[in-house]
């Protein structure tokens, strides 16, 4: 297929998955600030979310304060951030525009939708909670929807394979960051450990990858840092944990490398981070430093970006 | 201007025998049913993402076409008169490319002067002398017909270059049948679904030599920004075929590739909605990015088949259209079935002059516009821009042309208030291969939808029907 139509489908899906991650750092954020001070602490949630996605400093160029209403303004519906929701869905769009002939008439009806009803019905932002709350519903089930019909009605040939690629490439990135911003609460010695203010804060966390529930199915247990750590970082049967994704990546590129006749530097990269997180366990994690190996895992990751762009996409 | 011919009630008010069952049928359908499936048609287009993009229009950079669900029907009595006057007309186009671009039997003939062709910033003087596969020019031409009497066809454009709305053709009848399946079942409608696997066999029937047995065919569009992106992009999807646009393709030692996630891919036949002037920036418009550096080397050496060909404006150039009837007649020695509307052309004094005098009952059109752009229609225009409209003539007359304006013909449409005739005009399709000429029976209409207005463009507020042709 042509390398930019790789490239497009590659982008489409890492925008809908943006998207969907957006919203639900949204969501469990509005949550956890709805709780009194005693439960959250003095930490300012919205800071914290602006940190998770990525954008605070470029955020702090246009606002002073990181309240709720600026920062789901500049997360949900700016112009001005280029990862804002909105951006997210108007590019996946004019990705979905140049790859039609890649789409199935389901994926591009839901995107093409998608972007029909941003423009109708969500022109002026969300006005009230509940409108927001809406908007937060509207842009999870447009993820899913994209991806169930990509699921359900793409051949399953290298177009699947690289928007899969684009998936959990950037879901790898989303798990990662979210850790990286609350690693400290999730450190055993942590002196607040087992508190109220914690526990809030972890639920905030699980259910921003929606993995609140599957914790208790996984681990039949109450809520303990390392066990969150060890859901989200080792566990493959959880969707978004970093080894599922890298179990996934893998996968897919072995899929196109097969069907290419010919492996390259993505495929052994991509192999390297998951035998790392195969061989790990949380004990060493902790002892080696929990930020120290997120920070590490984020740059292995998107240098498995940039390979793969060079050598498919370019 | 004489009364406007209507396809559904003809000249003395009585029902044409091909309207028959759609009369009875709208006698029996409550008004509010047609605007409810025209809504529903409007949903579908949105949906589906069937639009298009204006110029010099900031405010929507998308836009639908309005869709007039009631079809217009040609009877096949009519249609075989057309078929066959189209094929013969594009076959003459073709043999006129060639003569132009080789021996120059026409000019040394006389019958069209060498200026009109040589000083014409549309001739290709690259092309002098080059050897097209099979030659064939033009292998997609679109063909404006009007009609203003039940008996009499004209040929109002050829579009020899890039012709589009072939999409339309198609999507409008997916809809109607979507919409109407009760209307279809008392119809014999012959299809037009065909029109993607004919094309596909013409393109693929002009590869050239070099290329192996299954010649690779892409699609070349300017880019999602484009006006027909959509059209390009349904009809790569229909083919089957890569949507590339300019920075996918690569030329080395003179064949293209494209760039594949598994490495460089020759292409042999380049079905491209890119002009002349964008093709490739050594050639070219040195500031085009659009195009390919080296693509013109690589056509000349002929290892990739550009459809249609460099070159073929100089067939669809208004001016040398009012020399068409010659054109048939000296290519094929037959008179030409299709009439040529009267046209004046404006380089002539004699033309000029008269022009100049009768301005507010002409059409004047630039010789090299298309889309309705830049083009004054004298009974809808006001004082003003007639005499504006006149001292650009003055300035630059061989730019243009005028036509008398017709009376064209009318269809049944849905306005708002009810069912109104409103002026049609019609887009057939015309395919060349190398062994045939093929046409699916069909068209895109276009119809005015303002009151008495005669441009039918999309880009000037015209809509779309779908064309029905009775198999009889």
């Amino acid at each position: 297929m042509l390398s930019r139509t790789a490239e497009n489908l590659y982008w489409l899906a890492r925008y809908v998955e943006r998207a969907e991650y957006l919203a639900r750092t949204i969501e469990a954020t509005l949550r956890v600030t709805a709780l009194p001070n005693t439960y959250t602490g003095q930490t300012n949630e919205w800071d914290s979310a602006l940190l998770t996605a990525g954008v605070s400093a470029a955020f702090y160029e246009i606002y002073e304060e990181a309240d709720e209403k600026n920062v789901v303004e500049y997360l949900s519906f700016s112009t001005a951030n280029p990862s804002s929701i909105r951006n997210c869905i108007e590019n996946a769009r004019l990705n979905s525009r140049s790859v039609r002939t890649a789409l199935t008439g389901e994926m591009w009806d839901t995107i093409n939708g998608a972007w029909i009803e941003l423009q109708e019905v969500w022109s002026g932002g969300a006005k009230t909670r509940e409108q927001l709350a809406r908007f937060l519903r509207f842009v999870q089930e447009t993820s899913l929807r994209f991806d169930g019909s990509a699921y359900r009605t793409m051949l399953r040939n290298d177009a699947y394979w690289f928007s899969r690629l684009g998936l959990h490439l950037e879901r790898a990135d989303n798990t990662a960051r979210i850790l990286d911003v609350k690693y400290h609460l999730l450190l055993p010695e942590d002196e607040h450990v087992g508190g109220p203010l914690d526990y809030y804060q972890w639920t905030s966390i699980l259910r921003s990858v929606s993995a609140l529930t599957a914790y208790h199915w996984v681990y039949r247990e109450t809520l303990k840092p390392w066990l969150i750590a060890d859901l989200l970082i080792l566990n493959d049967t959880l969707p978004r944990s970093l080894a599922s994704c890298y179990g996934n990546l893998v996968r897919n590129l072995d899929q196109i490398g097969v069907s290419y006749g010919r492996q390259g530097a993505a495929q052994r990269h991509a192999r390297g981070v998951r035998n790392r997180l195969e061989h790990s366990n949380m004990q060493d994690i902790f002892q080696h430093g929990l930020h120290e190996f997120i920070q590490e895992f984020i740059a292995d990751n998107s240098r498995l970006g940039e390979i793969i762009a060079k050598q498919y996409l370019i | 201007m004489a009364v406007a011919f209507d396809e559904m009630n003809g000249p003395l008010g009585e029902l044409r025998p091909a309207y028959e069952e759609l009369s009875r049928w709208l006698k029996e359908t409550p008004p509010d049913a047609l605007e409810y499936r025209r809504q529903e048609a409007e949903l579908l287009f949105r949906r589906i993402g069937i639009t298009f993009a204006v110029y010099g229009d900031s405010e929507s950079t998308e836009r639908l076409i309005p869709f007039d669900v009631i079809p217009r029907i040609i009877s096949g009595k009519e249609w075989t008169l057309l078929e066959k006057g189209l094929k013969q007309r594009v076959r003459a186009i073709n043999m006129f490319l060639r003569d132009i671009y080789h021996g120059r039997d026409i000019l040394r003939a006389g019958l069209i002067p060498d200026d009109l062709i040589f000083q014409n910033p549309v001739f290709r003087p690259e092309m002098n002398g080059q050897q097209v596969p099979h030659d064939v020019y033009v292998h997609i031409a679109g063909i404006d017909i009007v009609r203003t009497n039940p008996d009499e066809f004209f040929v109002l454009e050829d579009n020899a270059r890039t012709p589009s709305g072939v999409s339309y053709m198609l999507e409008n009848r997916e809809i109607m049948m979507r919409l109407f399946p009760d209307l279809f079942a008392r119809h014999r409608v012959a299809p037009v679904e065909k029109y993607p696997d004919e094309l596909l066999s013409c393109l693929r029937s002009v590869a050239p030599h070099s290329a192996n047995s299954e010649p690779t065919v892409a699609l070349m569009t300017p880019g999602v920004y484009n006006s027909a992106y959509y059209e390009h992009s349904f009809l790569a999807d229909k083919l089957g075929d890569e949507l590339v646009e300019g920075r996918d393709l690569i030329v080395k030692n003179d064949e293209v590739f494209m760039r594949t996630t598994e490495g460089l891919k020759r292409v042999d036949v380049i079905y491209r909605r890119v002009d002349d002037d964008f093709l490739d920036p050594l050639s070219f418009r040195p500031d085009s990015a659009l195009g390919v550096p080296g693509l013109m080397s690589a056509y000349m050496a002929g290892n990739v088949t550009l459809a249609n060909a460099v070159g073929t404006g100089i067939a669809d150039d208004k001016a040398v259209y009012s020399y068409m009837p010659e054109i048939v007649k000296f290519y094929l020695g037959e008179e030409p079935i299709l009439k040529n509307v009267p046209t004046w052309r404006c380089r002539e004094p004699k033309d000029l002059a008269y022009v100049l005098d009768n301005l507010a009952d002409l059409v004047v059109k630039e010789v090299h516009g298309s889309g309705g752009y830049g083009m004054l229609i004298g009974p809808a225009s006001s004082k003003a821009t007639i005499e504006a409209f006149r001292d650009k003539l003055k300035r630059e007359p061989e730019g243009f042309i005028a036509q008398p304006t017709l009376a064209l013909s009318t269809c049944p449409t849905c306005t708002e208030s009810g069912l109104a005739p409103r002026h049609v005009d019609l887009r057939p399709f015309v395919l060349t291969g190398r062994e045939n000429v093929t046409i699916v029976p069909g068209g895109l209409t276009r119809v005015a939808l303002k009151e008495g207005s005669l441009v039918v463009n999309s880009s000037q507020g015209g809509g779309t029907k779908d064309t029905w042709i009775l198999d009889e």
